[in-house]
């Protein structure tokens, strides 16, 4: 059933058919429904927007602007990590760096090289790593300390609903509850001072419906794909989804709404486990350094190592 | 019919051969995508997968997997 006389663009679960216009309206909607339901960001906010200058982080970006300007109590910064990928991290912070300053979003851009010494694509020739494996892990701890530095209140990030259903099952094969005790739209087991809140606005919007949304309102000219992701055990089970999804319409939404229902008591669960410190850097840590550390001592003793090499 | 497609994925253009009538959806099956992995558009408009495609068309093919 199609929403009016307007060309529709695209077909919803349930059949009816919108056109742009409508189409935008709903996912708008949806993507306030999400913050009120969840309660994810509150009357005044000095709130972080991640942004990648990919379609999932200018789709969020471009709503939370807009958002803000109807609430100024709610300020938006933005923060870029530049891991330092090749013809793609830099190709996409350009889009980012445009948008920003065409929405007059401040922009704060964090880099890989400056913070930990070298970009991802030199740590990846020196240490034998799985590539999202090591770049998640600084990513995380780069937000985490610089969202800190800039006093934000909560950081939003791009998740939408493939992402966190991607998650819920790679945890689940890999047998890994308390990663999924993390899981849901405000990320984490309880409030802690050291951690800066994370919230996923889009988390019920599926990926076709962001880059969809993306597409119509003209946010960026490209759908780039980071070249380490082919490799990963999370395209595998991204493929795998896609796979249900194409034949048994709703897989997704099922996997991730069944999930919120069990989310509670598995945050109740892990609620009192114990958050230590970093010895080296302060940071939180599930023992007595965090992994960015442990990481960036691997990475020390492989660069001496290299050296050596290249001096004999 | 013979349809002209791009595929961003791939950055590749290709011709495809297909029935008389066809769809998007006939189109993604014949090249064997998954049409909840991309957006089909023709001159910058989006189609849907009931619609209706003609002989030297030029669709492009946006796959929406992206990021990281």
């Amino acid at each position: 059933m199609n929403c009016c006389k307007e060309k529709p663009i695209i077909e919803l679960q349930a059949g009816q058919k919108l056109c742009k216009k409508h189409f935008t309206e709903y996912f708008e909607d949806k993507v306030h429904k999400t913050i009120t339901k969840f309660d994810l960001i509150g009357k005044k906010e000095n709130l972080g927007v991640a942004v990648s200058g990919g379609k999932d982080s200018l789709t969020l970006s471009f709503i939370l602007n807009k958002l803000s300007k109807r609430n100024p109590k709610i300020k938006i910064e933005a923060i870029a990590i530049d891991e330092g990928i090749k013809n793609y991290r830099d190709k996409s912070l350009i889009t980012a760096k445009e948008f920003c300053n065409k929405h007059n979003i401040k922009l704060n851009i964090y880099s890989f090289k400056e913070e930990f010494g070298m970009p991802l694509d030199n740590m990846l020739k020196v240490l034998d790593v799985k590539p999202c494996t090591i770049c998640g892990i600084f990513r995380r701890y780069l937000l985490n300390k610089k969202s800190k530095e800039l006093r934000l209140t909560k950081l939003a990030t791009g998740h939408n609903l493939d992402d966190e259903c991607q998650s819920i099952m790679m945890n689940q094969f890999k047998n890994n509850i308390q990663a999924s005790a993390r899981l849901g739209p405000k990320v984490g087991v309880k409030i802690n001072k050291n951690f800066v809140q994370r919230i996923k606005p889009l988390y019920l919007c599926m990926e076709k419906e962001v880059a969809t949304y993306a597409f119509v309102n003209n946010l960026l000219d490209e759908f780039a794909e980071c070249p380490n992701v082919s490799k990963s055990y999370r395209a595998q089970v991204r493929d795998m989804m896609n796979g249900f999804e194409q034949k048994f319409p709703g897989t997704k939404y099922s996997i991730v709404n069944s999930f919120l229902h069990v989310l509670p008591g598995l945050k109740q669960r892990f609620k009192d486990e114990a958050v230590n410190y970093c010895m080296n850097c302060g940071e939180p840590a599930s023992r007595d350094k965090c992994n960015a550390c442990k990481f960036a001592d691997k990475l020390n003793k492989a660069k001496d190592k290299a050296l050596v090499k290249i001096k004999q | 019919m013979q349809i002209n497609v791009f595929f961003d994925r791939e950055n590749k253009e290709k011709t495809i051969e297909v029935d008389e009538n066809s769809s998007v959806k006939d189109l993604l099956g014949k090249m064997k995508i998954n049409p909840v992995t991309v957006i089909v558009s023709k001159d910058n408009n989006i189609l849907t997968e009931d619609e209706k495609i003609n002989d030297r068309d030029k669709i492009k093919l946006i796959s929406v997997i992206s990021g990281g």
